[in-house]
């Protein structure tokens, strides 16, 4: 399985569960459907850059801080959309993604294959 | 009648003792130890113009059955039989490769880390299968039979008392601290857990205080006092002593529940890292939601 692939595994898996844990908020549960759809989308974009990234770069550091920038960014641009009621969850949205990025990226350069290129560069 | 003083028979002794390698193309230089069967010297190849090392038998042996055993064995941890021959007083030698380094037991007075130790248990290892798949077992591994290069490289020497698997044992084959039990017992067939054995008490050898419990696991299944209890094989020792450098569970010792634990938390610690933070993160945003609105 490619790295991108495992990223998209990652992320919409994370994703999702993330998303699920938005029912402890009684505020937002009218809204659950498009929580876990917007959460497991959001995953899975992170997930496919930090795939992209780890077939380049071979390196836990690098895969853990793309993530969790990319993850803080799309928690960010989906943070900004307010809830009917006008309300943001920044905090509770951003800080979370920030960590479930990092986490995301970590996935994507521990499993999965790299292409072969890389493979022969590193041996 | 008068005797001859002892410093004249010993001189005689040496003079006698020393080959005759006049009508060869070796010029013998000095004497580099005393193995199983034979005495082993340094010595110059004139045709080749390199260092060798020539072993001779002790008198007695008409057909050099180390030397083919070890022509067979074509490996970079054995050394290399260039050639063989007989000297005119009937003796019977072989050249071989000349080992530049140290005997295990003296290397491993300068070396105390226990992963170098183990790699090159591993490599002890590698040498001793290659031999078991060719049909050949050592029957006498021991520390001063090993030698350590200049660079790490490892040979396996003095194959003086190997011989094919299932055949009998000679009969004062082996030194007793390495030997097997089944080697000092008259008529009953050898096979490679003899040498397995003496692997275990290698590796005890190369152990550093404090020593780990699957490690000394490990080295006392290679020497049970029944074979039927150690490892099938030496690549399955090897593997075992691998996977402990991994720091994997090994198939000699059952890991307690503690140990299991520390073990997951050793090759998982980002991961449990980050997910313990997530973790953490969604309790106090939960706790903190009334602050946040």
């Amino acid at each position: 399985m490619n790295k991108p692939v495992v990223g998209l595994i990652a992320g919409a898996v994370l994703g999702l569960i993330d998303g699920a844990t938005a029912w402890f908020t009684p505020a937002v549960r009218s809204e659950m459907e498009g929580i876990l759809m917007g959460s497991s989308v959001k995953g899975m974009v992170v997930g496919i850059i930090c795939g992209l990234i780890a077939r380049k770069v071979h390196s836990t550091a690098v895969g853990l801080a793309a993530g969790a920038a990319f993850g803080l960014l799309f928690a960010y641009l989906v943070a900004m959309m307010p809830e009917p009621d006008g309300t943001h969850y920044y905090v509770q949205i951003m800080v979370p993604g920030f960590v479930l990025g990092a986490l995301t990226g970590f996935l994507t350069q521990r499993l999965g294959t790299a292409p072969a290129s890389v493979r022969e560069s590193k041996a | 009648m008068s005797f001859l003083p002892d410093r004249a028979l010993d001189h005689l002794r040496d003079v006698t003792e020393v080959p005759d390698f006049s009508d060869t193309r070796y010029q013998l230089e000095e004497e580099i130890g005393r193995g199983g069967m034979g005495v082993v010297y340094g010595a110059w190849d004139t045709q080749l113009e390199r260092r060798v090392a020539l072993k001779v038998m002790d008198a007695g042996y008409v057909i050099n059955q180390e030397a083919k055993l070890l022509a067979q064995l074509e490996h970079p941890g054995i050394a290399p039989v260039y050639d063989a021959g007989t000297l005119p007083d009937g003796r019977v030698y072989y050249a071989m490769r000349l080992i530049q380094g140290r005997r295990l037991d003296e290397f491993l007075r300068h070396e105390p880390a226990l992963p170098a130790r183990l790699r090159l248990f591993e490599k002890i290892c590698e040498a001793v299968a290659f031999a078991h798949n060719r049909g050949v077992i050592h029957c006498d591994l021991k520390p001063q039979n090993i030698m350590v290069g200049e660079f790490g490289e490892v040979f396996v020497v003095d194959w003086g008392v190997a011989r094919a698997v299932d055949a009998a044992p000679l009969p004062t084959a082996g030194t007793p601290q390495y030997m097997a039990p089944e080697q000092s017992s008259p008529g009953r067939p050898l096979d490679a857990r003899a040498d397995i054995f003496a692997l275990g008490r290698i590796l005890r050898d190369l152990m550093t205080n404090p020593i780990p419990r699957p490690l000394a696991a490990i080295a006392r299944k290679a020497s049970a006092e029944d074979p039927a209890d150690r490892f099938a094989d030496v690549q399955q020792l090897a593997a075992d002593v691998g996977r402990f450098l991994d720091g994997l569970a090994v198939m000699a010792y059952r890991d307690t529940v503690p140990e299991r634990l520390a073990r997951f938390w050793r090759q998982n610690q980002v991961l449990l890292l980050l997910l313990g933070t997530y973790l953490a993160v969604k309790l106090l945003l939960y706790f903190l939601a009334p602050a946040l609105k």
